[in-house]
């Protein structure tokens, strides 16, 4: 990782382990919104034999199955470098099994217990059906309002501690438990839309940059900005 | 075949009037609705229809479809044979294959990953085929993980031979559950499904090409007797002799599927001299790789349903001067998720014309615009052709690459070509 500290790093957790599904979209869309106003990026690939760097500006979490999310939570948890970082002030987009791995605990294959990073107040266990399809949301006013759409795909159900407040209130879909999706804490961001959030909302990906880099300019509406649209009108 | 029960009988023979009223009405080509009929009337059919035969189970993520033609193909040599051509790769179409050719001593059928354990009780095939594992619509399909364990626990439980590709960790590992095996190096060009011990889950390691091991708990790649060396086209058979493939079939990931066709037929007896020529006959399977011809223009038809699957055909596309229709959907058979889109990179594409359509064509432009590809958005293949020949009249040839309803709907508008 670069030490120039006018380059935006971005850090991928774990593609080895937290990659299911189209997630390295989220590195993809941050650096190419960062790069459209001249801010210049670097995206660190960060495996699960490597530590954890604590310089990075945005960390990101992808989605995982049972055996590489358990594996995941137990390296991150003795690496230390993500809670570190957050310490630091770096932002955090954590999805799906990431999201989980980020709370207080989550539930294994069998919904025993296992302990989470903890740098976000939530505690996930198992649901009885799996939640799959398009979901819709509308964000809370205190980070942006709007509203939020993307893909589902998990059996997890998710219940806020009282340092943690819902990223949204689900319009469409399940989420953390039919009510609201999502939740942050700070700086650090969890949701269920799984795989590539940020590329259906750009919005999303601009609140993510603005908490490191400061206010933005808007960019000229694009294919992210049609895409989002044309999801939320194909689903409600 | 003759001595089938008399219920059994007449569940076949329900099943093949199925068929063909499905195929007089012009509904689909049968294979379906067929077995469906004769399932009714006798659930235990599969495994009736299958006694005194000598099958072939196929399956893997990508190009079950084309290995179980190869196979087909190879295994005439030694007379006619019961396959499921359709495609139609779960227990009712199964049942039609079988049904369709009392007779036919041999057999090898096309198998849904899901189903293959279910299939395998069922039909005790004398030989399971596995190619390869990777991400695949997701948001019905099983994780794969889990698939390759129960792979390998119906193969524990099973006499079958297994002919596998080894340089495919999860695939290995199933196939490593049965008591005989014949490893092919069949090569893997998507990783990102196999970087963790299918055994252990710890971090492999995987160099040099095509070996892996894991660190951990020592599970390793099974050497292999069979490999293909892609630059020279050639396949190396277990006795070290190198022969030309010169396929019809284009690219790499064909190259594979000969190879392990080849070995298959080695199961039942027939030389590599023997089946090769055989394989090299075929230049197109159910519209893949068929070229139709619009406004003048030869447009080739590739599908691709998955990242692994784009990765293949993108390896197989023509020289940059030919342009490039890509076509999404997200339709049940499709996957209703498109995020597996993000998993590909396009940017191998920038040095093409570049044309994008479908149903979901609006998460296909952002993510060529995000690779920084330029693009044009079409509505159909014969418009987009027109509009090709209109600007550019010195183009011959159009590659197109298509996921799977999008690609049924333009084998359609071309005939349902083969």
């Amino acid at each position: 990782m670069s030490d120039d500290s006018s380059v935006l790093r971005i850090v991928w957790i774990y593609p080895d382990l937290l990659s299911t599904y189209g997630d390295q979209g989220n590195a993809l869309i941050l650096r190419r919104r960062a790069e459209q106003r001249g801010i210049r990026t670097e995206v660190v690939y960060v495996y699960s034999s490597d530590p954890v760097p604590v310089e990075g500006d945005i960390y990101l979490l992808g989605g995982g199955e049972d055996r590489p999310q358990n594996l995941a939570a137990e390296r991150l948890r003795s690496d230390g470098g993500l809670k570190r970082a957050t310490e630091r002030g770096a932002a955090v987009l954590a999805v799906c099994a990431g999201y989980q791995i980020i709370g207080e605990s989550f539930g294994d294959d069998d919904d025993n217990p296992l302990p989470g990073v903890g740098i976000l107040d939530i505690r996930s266990g198992r649901g009885e059906t799996r939640a799959v399809g398009e979901i819709v949301a509308e964000v809370a006013p205190e980070v942006g309002g709007g509203t939020i759409t993307g893909f589902e795909n998990h059996q997890g159900r998710t219940a806020l501690g009282p340092s943690a407040r819902p990223l949204s209130r689900t319009l469409l879909g399940i989420g953390n438990d039919g009510s609201t999706e999502g939740a942050y804490q700070g700086n650090v961001l969890g949701t269920y839309l799984h795989g590539p959030a940020l590329p259906r909302n750009p919005a999303l990906a601009d609140l993510l940059l603005s908490i490191r880099v400061g206010q933005l300019d808007p960019l000229p509406a694009s294919w992210g900005e049609r895409l989002h649209e044309e999801r939320i009108a194909a689903v409600m | 075949m003759s001595e089938l029960p008399l219920r059994a009988q007449l569940a076949s023979a329900l099943g093949k009037g199925a068929a063909s009223l499905s195929r007089a009405a012009r509904r689909g080509d049968g294979s379906v609705i067929g077995g469906r009929v004769a399932l009714k009337v006798e659930p235990g059919l599969l495994g009736k229809l299958s006694r005194g035969r000598r099958l072939t189970l196929v399956s893997a993520t990508n190009g079950k479809t084309t290995t179980t033609r190869l196979i087909a193909s190879a295994l005439r040599e030694l007379g006619d044979i019961a396959t499921n051509e359709h495609g139609a790769n779960m227990p009712t179409g199964h049942i039609t294959a079988l049904a369709a050719k009392p007779e036919a001593r041999n057999g090898v059928l096309e198998t849904d990953e899901k189903y293959l354990p279910q299939v395998l009780e069922a039909t005790s095939p004398a030989v399971v085929v596995l190619m390869n594992l990777s991400r695949d619509q997701m948001d019905r399909a099983s994780e794969i993980n889990l698939l390759a364990k129960k792979w390998r626990e119906s193969l524990q439980k099973s006499e079958a031979h297994v002919v596998a590709n080894a340089d495919d960790p999860l695939v290995a590992w199933a196939g490593l559950g049965a008591r005989h095996a014949t490893w092919v190096s069949a090569g893997q060009r998507w990783k990102e499904d196999s970087w963790c011990c299918p055994d252990c889950g710890g971090h492999l390691k995987r160099e040099p090409e095509p070996h892996w091991e894991c660190p951990e708990c020592g599970l390793a790649r099974p050497e292999a007797t069979w490999s293909v060396d892609n630059d020279a086209d050639v396949v190396i058979t277990p006795d070290g002799q190198r022969m030309k493939l010169d396929l019809g079939l284009p690219g790499g990931a064909n190259r594979a599927n000969a190879a392990i066709a080849m070995a298959t037929a080695v199961t039942y007896g027939i030389h590599p001299k023997q089946s090769l020529p055989r394989l090299r006959e075929i230049r197109s399977v159910a519209g893949r790789y068929t070229s139709v011809v619009t406004n003048g223009v030869e447009v080739r038809l590739l599908l691709a349903k998955n990242p692994a699957g784009w990765l293949e055909s993108f390896a197989v596309l023509g020289p940059p001067r030919i342009p490039v229709i890509l076509a999404v959907n997200a339709q049940i058979p499709d996957g209703k998720d498109t995020s597996w889109l993000w998993d590909v990179d396009y940017s191998v594409l920038g040095d093409r014309r570049v044309f994008v359509m479908g149903e979901r064509r609006t998460d296909l432009a952002l993510r060529l615009e995000t690779d920084g590809v330029a693009f044009d958005v079409g509505d159909d293949v014969a418009g987009v052709v027109t509009r090709i020949k209109a600007e550019q009249p010195e183009i011959t040839k159009v590659d197109v690459i298509a996921n799977y309803t999008a690609f049924q709907q333009i084998r359609a508008a071309y005939g349902r070509v083969q």
